[in-house]
């Protein structure tokens, strides 16, 4: 027998230790008080990410969100809502606060997301293609091949104000008008599924999740431009989303949505599918166009825009699959609707991959104009083990951190720019007081001087020297003069590079100086590592009035370096110590410090 | 199938949204869908898939399919499941593993009732069901 209603108390840590576990044994008290124990069930949930509203109470079938509830409401919550059906209004969650970004109806108030890339992914069994189309899929291709002349889809996401989402942001309307003006016999539709940022995985998961969009925008985007053939440039790297691709497009031409005659149209469009061998670099655009046909995978100068002659010389449009998967619901549901979703500056939405120090990590698809806060806090449900935030990574390699101060800035294309980061392909590493900000810059420089293409000078001479100079400071080498140098050589490198690989490699150093320079300066100057990161810069010792000789730290060190009794205080000889950090995940009596 | 017109296709979309809509997916009512992405696979969605398919045999229950899905974005429960059965609300499920899958066919399809402790929210209203997916 199904229950009338379901009350569900969020059992997150974060509310649990605002009580979340009276209100629940109080509401199953209320329950059976007030007669209705049969009829309501009361289950504890996983966190609802709204941490800083908790505890959250959420009553089904209603949906009334409930926040900041006291166990002492659970009477009210049960007289009111459950038996005479009446919301308790004072508790409701503010109706006006979400839908600053999203003017449309169909959002549900408390969430803070909106998913438009993502509307299928966790829907649809990505591997049937009779799901897709039951979910308005190919919807937008019968209005563009029939309904729509090229003009009027061009004309469609111009209103709509659609902006490239692989990082530059460049309007998607012109791109295409460009490639359609051009007077050519054959043109192409590329597609970038080079999708290579350390930590990203937004289009993974969209293909994987939903590639039937992907092709049904490709096929739209090739009626606009007169193109009749189309590429997918994926990474080898993502097997299932390269074998559901693979299975959608065959399912699209049996049902003859790809292939020749699309729909008795008279119109013709296949896509193939290319594997990319993982060079960071392809994912820029002009570099990939390269690696497609054939050749090494090396930026070329811009003009000409692969518009006007990209791939073998021919008009292209390329965009990346986060874009793609914008196109078919902005052609079925107007570019009006799409453009009451976002700010001035960038419409519709982004999705972020949101990872590092965060405690409900996620795939999150929000309206531009949401604030860093409101994704860290609200929907990533704050920082994990109570920890201290210290910044979040923007665009990965090429963006730059952000502060605390920056959290309140609405992100669109222009404001993470003027806060000093980028956009990107949507990368968003949080970081706490644990991690050092000259390692994690080390980490992002490592990284785009290996996979630096090696063409252009100021991205191969100047990402190694920005490389060396930050490994001089981690070991406790670093002069002042080393900071200059580094700020110098980053803003050659900006203006001097070819490709936007070299011209962003220096953001991360750059921007953690700007914000972090007292903690450059701890490394150079007292030789310390504050978030005690650094290996040659700190020390493992064992305080002796905490120690008990309990010998468990000497029985774990790999390298025998701590001598003592049974019951002994215990030594710790730095000649031996390679600075590991077991002893101290061991030592159940906080004995061993570190400095 | 073969290719299809554009009215084909029209005739299609109708059929499918409607069976979708009544869930009525060949003759079975209730469905588990198992998010298999990537990351749900990498967190071992395909044993929890095996465990729903061997308790369901088990139990002889024979009204409920078992589908998958890509990522539902909630990555720090993966493996994430949903559970759609009629007269009860669609519940998302996640940190599933054999024996969660198994209390979940027991208490959740069997007993009507939710399984504490393992629920999470849906991050984001469905744009295009016209009610929000409300």
């Amino acid at each position: 027998m199904a229950f009338r209603n379901y009350i569900l108390v969020c059992g997150g840590t974060a509310c649990e230790s605002s009580r979340a576990d009276q209100i629940y044994q109080n509401l199953l008290e209320e329950c059976k008080a007030q007669g209705v124990a049969d009829e309501v069930q009361v289950v504890k949930t996983g966190c609802f990410g709204f941490c800083e509203q908790g505890p959250i109470v959420k009553i089904l079938p209603e949906d009334s969100f409930y926040v900041k509830v006291k166990p002492e409401d659970a009477k009210e919550l049960i007289s009111e809502h459950v038996i005479k059906g009446r919301e308790v209004t004072r508790l409701l969650y503010d109706k006006e606060s979400s839908r600053k970004h999203a003017k449309v109806e169909d959002i549900k108030f408390y969430q803070k997301q909106f998913r438009i890339v993502l509307r299928n992914c966790g829907f649809i069994d990505p591997e049937n293609i009779d799901e897709y189309i039951a979910r308005e899929g190919y919807q937008a291709l019968e209005k563009a091949l029939f309904e729509m002349t090229s003009e009027d889809i061009i004309e469609e996401l111009k209103t709509a104000g659609l902006r490239g989402r692989g990082g530059a942001g460049f309007p998607t309307w012109m791109k295409w008008n460009f490639s359609r003006q051009v007077a050519n016999d054959t043109k192409y539709v590329v597609c970038n599924a080079d999708e290579g940022d350390p930590g990203a995985y937004m289009d993974r998961s969209t293909l994987e999740g939903d590639p039937h969009s992907v092709l049904e925008a490709m096929t739209i985007c090739g009626k606009t431009i007169g193109a009749h053939r189309g590429f997918i440039y994926i990474r080898a790297e993502y097997p299932l989303a390269i074998h559901r691709l693979e299975i959608a497009m065959k399912q699209a031409r049996e049902y003859g949505l790809l292939g020749e005659n699309i729909l008795g149209s008279g119109f013709d469009f296949d896509i193939e599918i290319r594997l990319g061998a993982g060079a960071f670099v392809c994912g820029e655009e002009t570099a990939l166009l390269q690696s497609l046909e054939g050749k090494r995978g090396m930026p070329q100068p811009r003009p000409p825009f692969p518009a006007v002659k990209g791939l073998w010389g021919k008009p292209t449009v390329i965009n990346n699959v986060e874009t793609w998967a914008n196109i078919p619901v902005i052609i079925t549901k107007g570019g009006n609707w799409f453009n009451k979703i976002g700010t001035a500056d960038s419409k519709g939405t982004k999705v972020f991959a949101l990872t590092g120090k965060i405690r409900n990590s996620g795939l999150v698809e929000v309206p531009m104009g949401t604030t860093l806060r409101e994704i860290i806090y609200d929907i990533g449900g704050g920082i994990a083990h109570d920890k201290k935030f210290k910044a979040v990574q923007t665009g990965g390699p090429s963006g730059g951190v952000i502060t605390d101060e920056s959290l309140d800035t609405p992100i669109d294309f222009g404001s993470l720019i003027r806060i000093g980061s980028m956009m990107g392909s949507g990368g968003m590493i949080v970081m706490d007081e644990d991690d050092c900000i000259v390692d994690v810059a080390k980490f992002y420089l490592n990284f785009s001087v290996d996979e630096s293409c090696g063409k252009c000078a100021p991205c191969r001479i100047g990402g190694r020297s920005l490389c060396n100079i930050l490994e001089k400071i981690t070991v406790g080498n670093g002069t002042l003069q080393d900071l200059d140098t580094l700020e110098s050589i980053g803003e050659a490198m900006k203006k001097g590079s070819l490709c936007a690989l070299g011209q962003t490699t220096p953001n991360p150093v750059l921007s953690s100086i700007k914000h972090f320079k007292e903690e450059y300066l701890a490394h150079i100057v007292d030789k310390s590592c504050p978030s005690g990161t650094c290996k040659k810069l700190i020390t493992y010792s064992i305080n002796a009035e905490k120690c008990i000789g309990c010998t468990a730290c000497a029985r774990k060190c790999p390298v025998a370096a701590i001598s003592g009794e049974r019951k002994q205080v215990h030594i710790i000889d730095q000649s031996i110590c390679i600075k590991c950090g077991v002893c101290m995940e061991t030592c159940k009596f906080g004995a061993v410090e570190i400095h | 199938m073969a290719k299809m017109t554009l009215e084909e296709l029209r005739k299609l979309r109708d059929q499918k949204q409607g069976e979708m809509q009544k869930r009525d997916i060949e003759g079975k009512d209730s469905r588990i869908v198992i998010g298999m992405g990537t990351c749900g696979i990498a967190a071992g969605a395909k044993p929890v898939l095996d465990a729903f398919l061997a308790a369901l045999e088990e139990k002889h229950i024979d009204n409920v399919s078992v589908t998958q899905t890509g990522c539902m974005g909630l990555c720090y429960v993966e493996p994430t499941i949903e559970v759609i059965v009629p007269g009860m609300p669609d519940v998302i499920y996640g940190k599933v593993d054999a024996a969660t899958a198994r209390k979940i066919v027991e208490q959740h399809i069997i007993g009507k009732q939710l399984v504490t402790d393992h629920m999470f929210d849906r991050p984001a209203a469905d744009i295009i069901k016209k009610d929000g997916g409300k």
